[in-house]
């Protein structure tokens, strides 16, 4: 729908300035990336013509190939563990008579996004750490999953939150009036309702999986790279322009799972 | 006209609702008792806020009763959870389900009762053919109509053959042709499945064609319980009176008594003798309930009960109705056919007489 006119922003004095600044420096950045993983030049900074052997050298690249495995085992498992209790916790907290303790659960739920990512990561190896010394346990590779799945609950969480507070409640009182129990009401009626959220959700999940730095790199051992580790690595040896090869692929997966989890909720919006 | 066979298929007896408690508390049903029978297209009806609806979700089981008992063919159910009550509601709202395609919504409750597939298609294809919606099995609702999305509704509380079917306003929606064309539908529909409607409308002219009986509401109370002709020939109140169709009220003295018939005065002295059920004392005032349409215009003469002059004549096409202020106060509308006659020649200020046959003068109880 359009504007009254007087009210369109567009018409508003230094609306397009605004605009293009923050364009350019967003996407800029991400453009010179793009552009330098095909570059021919040993030296990141240099462009001397168009090459595909950075891609080359990646894809041949050994350590690249474990820590993209390690990634994508620790996000695929954190995700879906964390949007599953999201879920959960999402219809424990809508589906209910209205209680006293109600807006404290919602913080509790929610200061994992208000917490310094920083100290959350100290505690977790705090953690990890008090839990290998006294109990003897130590999951390798899990300890990331288990990390990633915690911090990534209200990612989850929120998206499917709300859309399970927009949704008409008539619905499911009409699945109870057709003779479905409160399990079979939410299987057959809210939770295929609950999709488009339930995919946002996952896909939020991933992508902050999938980028994280700073816990990975406290609670890694040894084996344990992941891609962004990885990258943070390289830029510590000798820069050439394989790392922005990898980047770029790194780029193209997160945009990838957002326009697989965007079809998906178009697509559940359409049926 | 469908057969009753006189047993109960609903009752509410003494049934109580508050919602909320202490000083905020709002009762919304106050010691309600009815009976609907087998087969009956019974109505609900009442403004909003009379209860009606609540009523309609005790039975549905969406609601439980603060005190009373609700019985489903005889079986006490104020208890049971809507899932384990054989009754079925078409929704104001229709709330049929966005992922689910017409035949899947309705064969969701014959789905969820564990009803094997090769005998839920065939009721699937039953309905759609009661609705008239065969074409349209494979569409998903949003490619419905509204008036399409109430006959799956329809079809989809009906599949699984409910004891009693409940519709709350669903009419309400609906423009107005479409709205005629669907009352005649769910009185075919009631008639070819032979189960118990219960209907909650505010429309008083729905609940006069399509009711068996109707149980008239307000505050919380049934105020009258009756056919369409006993509610509108013969309202136990003013309110009742004035809720179903348009009424004159006039006020008249008690002259006399003897048992339960006595006299009355009209304001314009004219005596009539009246049946006087309700307690009203000699010297004491009754009120007359008068339909516009049971009132005659003639030339004032010694034979009216009534006299006054025309204010205003508003012109419908098949009737035309008369503002008459009357010369001992207060004013009265009358309702004429168009046909041709004395009420022709009547403008705006002239002298008119009414008259009224005495059994066309309901003493209210109020």
């Amino acid at each position: 729908m359009r504007a009254a006119k007087g009210v369109d922003l567009r018409s508003q004095f230094g609306f397009h300035t605004i605009a293009i600044v923050c364009l350019v420096v967003l996407y800029f950045p991400l453009l010179i990336l793009i552009v330098f993983s095909i570059n021919a030049n040993d030296i990141v900074a240099v462009f001397s013509g168009v090459s595909t052997r950075w891609y080359e050298k990646a894809f041949y690249n050994e350590e690249f190939h474990n820590a993209a495995r390690n990634t994508l085992i620790i996000a695929v498992s954190a995700t879906i563990g964390s949007t599953i209790f999201a879920t959960l916790a999402a219809v424990a907290t809508t589906r209910v008579a209205p209680w006293r303790g109600q807006n404290a659960v919602y913080m509790v739920i929610n200061l994992p996004l208000m917490v310094p990512e920083i100290i959350t990561a100290v505690a977790t190896l705090s953690f990890f750490a008090l839990l290998g010394r006294t109990l003897g346990f130590n999951f390798g590779i899990g300890n990331i999953i288990l990390a990633h799945l915690v911090f990534c609950i209200p990612f989850a969480y929120m998206p499917i939150r709300a859309r399970l507070e927009s949704m008409d409640l008539t619905l499911e009182g009409a699945a109870a009036d057709l003779y479905a129990t409160p399990f079979k009401a939410f299987w057959h009626v809210t939770l295929p309702l609950l999709m488009p959220g339930i995919s946002s959700g996952a896909a939020l999940a991933f992508i902050v999986s999938f980028d994280d730095f700073t816990i990975t790199q406290l609670v890694a051992g040894p084996g344990q790279t992941t891609l962004p580790l990885y990258i943070w690595a390289m830029i510590r040896r000798p820069m050439t322009p394989e790392i922005n090869a990898i980047s770029t692929i790194l780029l193209g997966i997160s945009i990838l799972f957002i326009l697989i989890s965007f079809w998906i909720a178009q697509r559940r919006k359409a049926g | 006209m469908v057969e009753l066979t006189g047993l109960p298929a609903v009752e509410a007896k003494n049934v109580t609702k508050t919602f909320g408690a202490g000083p905020d508390a709002v009762v919304a049903l106050d010691n309600v008792s009815v009976t609907i029978q087998q087969n009956e297209f019974f109505t609900l009806l009442g403004p909003s806020g009379c209860g009606k609806t609540t009523l309609l979700r005790l039975i549905a089981g969406f609601e439980l009763p603060t005190a009373g008992s609700i019985l489903l063919e005889g079986q006490e159910v104020a208890h049971l959870p809507p899932f384990k009550r054989m009754v079925n509601t078409v929704f104001q709202s229709y709330a049929l389900f966005p992922h689910l395609t017409v035949a899947e919504n309705i064969g969701f409750g014959l789905k969820m009762l564990g009803r094997r597939r090769a005998d839920r298609d065939a009721q699937i294809e039953k309905m759609l053919k009661l609705v008239k919606m065969e074409p349209m099995r494979n569409r998903k609702v949003h490619q419905l109509s509204g008036g399409q999305q109430q006959r799956v509704a329809l079809a989809r509380a009906l599949a699984p053959h409910p004891k009693v079917l409940l519709l709350d306003e669903p009419l309400s929606a609906l423009d107005l042709k479409l709205r005629k064309e669907m009352q005649i539908e769910l009185k075919r529909l009631q008639h070819e499945t032979g189960i118990t409607f219960i209907f909650v409308t505010h429309d008083q002219e729905e609940a006069l064609t399509m009711s068996d009986r109707i149980a008239v509401m307000s505050h919380g109370k049934i105020l009258q319980i009756g056919t369409a002709n006993e509610i509108y020939e013969h309202p136990v109140d003013r309110f009742v009176a004035d809720f179903i169709g348009e009424t004159n009220f006039i006020e008249a003295e008690v002259m006399q008594r003897i048992g339960n018939r006595g006299q009355i005065r009209l304001p314009s002295g004219i005596a009539l003798a009246r049946e006087l059920d309700p307690i009203a004392p000699v010297g004491g005032k009754v009120t007359l309930a008068i339909r516009p349409e049971r009132i005659d215009l003639v030339k004032p003469g010694a034979d009216c009960q009534l006299a006054g002059k025309v204010e205003n004549i508003v012109y419908f096409g098949t009737d035309t109705h008369f503002h008459i202020d009357l010369d001992t106060g207060g004013d009265v509308t009358v309702r004429v056919q168009n046909r041709r006659g004395f009420q022709e020649v009547l403008k705006q200020g002239d002298a008119v007489g009414l008259r009224i046959a005495p059994e066309a003068m309901q003493v209210l109880k109020d």
